[in-house]
């Protein structure tokens, strides 16, 4: 499909749907609708029913986390439709508390996508019926997809010989995360290169 | 085929080797080894000899390592290859076990994550003793690449006692099964009935 027909189908999403589709743009050949948190539901039944559309292939659901802003998240919805071969891309703004609607109701398949989301970004979706944790270990604390989740975490897991079982242990690491500009060798740095550390100051 | 010469018309059945003979003899290599003249004499002349215990047990223990498979990533690949006809483990002795209770190696092959490590260590306590570990892998070895990761632990030695650390990432086919005839040499040189 080419931008004009995008872009004619983006204009026709948002007029269909006054308050839950708020905008549209097309970059890279690619459509992406902004859509309010509280209206997907709405938006994505227009989307895989109307005869237009038939979006009807859920390819995903993620999220993306912009510190700076006032709601931090974009929860990123794809989807296909095989009658219009062409996809399209939703997004919702959403904070830490916005209760996002499932789609369980609408995509069965959203289930685990919505769970990772929740995993890894702490957005929440409700109506889901079983919104755990999926991909992180048991008990695991925070949501390392935020930007403001450290590398590290905050545990290690070790066997201990005396309790006979695997402990967990806040981290403690020998070495640092070092990250490296290598872009320029020879201006720009300003931390002591590898091997430097020992090294005095020149005078 | 290539097995015979195309003027036979025969079925096509692989030459009988010739072996090496030693050009200063005249006799096969070896026939005049020291060693094995010892022993063939013993044994024609009383029908048995005499060996050492631990040499018999290491012996023995060398040459049926069965081996739990536990691969994690994409070092699973490199050791599923190594079972394989091109390099064939089995001509060792070391053949693949589905259960723990049935093995005596375990190979870590791939990145141990925190939320595998109590499997691995349970799976790692079900296997009867004398039992071994190799660790395959930079993220077994070590962490590796994801070293830093909240959720990997930084090496699988913090789980389970290691015995061979294959280096590589992931090791070539060829250097797990270096790490196995190591195994091997450790078994021999440690030489004896308790671990």
């Amino acid at each position: 499909m080419d931008d004009a027909k995008l872009d004619a189908l983006g204009q026709t999403i948002v007029s269909a749907l006054p308050g839950a589709a708020t905008g549209y743009r097309v970059a890279f050949n690619q459509l992406t609708v902004d859509v309010e948190a509280s209206k997907i539901v709405e938006v994505v039944k227009y989307l895989r029913d109307d005869p237009n559309c038939r979006f009807v292939n859920f390819t995903d659901i993620t999220a993306a986390d912009y510190p700076s802003r006032e709601k931090r998240f974009d929860v990123i919805y794809h989807f296909l439709s095989p009658t219009l071969n062409t996809r399209i891309r939703l997004k919702a703004q959403a904070d830490e508390t916005t209760q996002v609607p499932s789609l369980i109701e609408v995509f069965p398949g959203a289930d685990w996508f919505e769970r990772e989301a929740y995993d890894l970004y702490g957005v929440f979706f409700v109506g889901h019926p079983d919104m755990r944790r999926i991909l992180t270990d048991y008990g695991f604390e925070g949501h390392p997809l935020r930007k403001d989740f450290p590398l590290t975490g905050f545990l290690e897991v070790r066997y201990d010989d005396q309790e006979k079982r695997v402990v967990y242990e806040p981290v403690r690491l020998n070495q640092e995360f070092r990250k490296f500009d290598f872009l320029s060798p020879w201006e720009g740095a300003d931390y002591p290169l590898p091997g430097d550390e020992k090294a005095g100051p020149k005078v | 085929m290539g097995l015979n010469p195309a003027t036979s018309s025969g079925p096509a059945i692989a030459p009988a080797p010739k072996g090496i003979l030693d050009p200063s003899t005249g006799k096969p290599v070896g026939a005049n080894d020291p060693f094995f003249l010892e022993v063939n004499h013993e044994l024609s002349d009383k029908g048995f000899f005499v060996a050492a215990t631990d040499d018999l047990i290491t012996w023995a223990r060398t040459g049926s390592l069965m081996w739990m498979t536990f691969g994690l990533a994409c070092c699973a690949v490199e050791m599923m290859q190594v079972s394989m006809p091109r390099y064939d483990v089995e001509r060792f002795g070391f053949a693949p076990r589905a259960s723990p209770r049935q093995s005596d190696v375990m190979i870590v092959a791939g990145t141990l994550t925190n939320k595998m490590a109590p499997a691995l260590r349970k799976v790692y306590d079900q296997m009867p003793e004398p039992r071994y570990v190799i660790s395959m892998g930079s993220c077994a070895n070590g962490g590796g690449y994801y070293h830093y990761s909240y959720s990997v632990v930084r090496g699988c030695d913090r789980i389970v006692p290691i015995d061979i650390y294959v280096p590589g990432c992931p090791p070539t086919a060829e250097a797990l099964l270096y790490g196995v005839l190591l195994l091997q040499k450790k078994i021999r040189r440690t030489g004896t009935i308790e671990r």
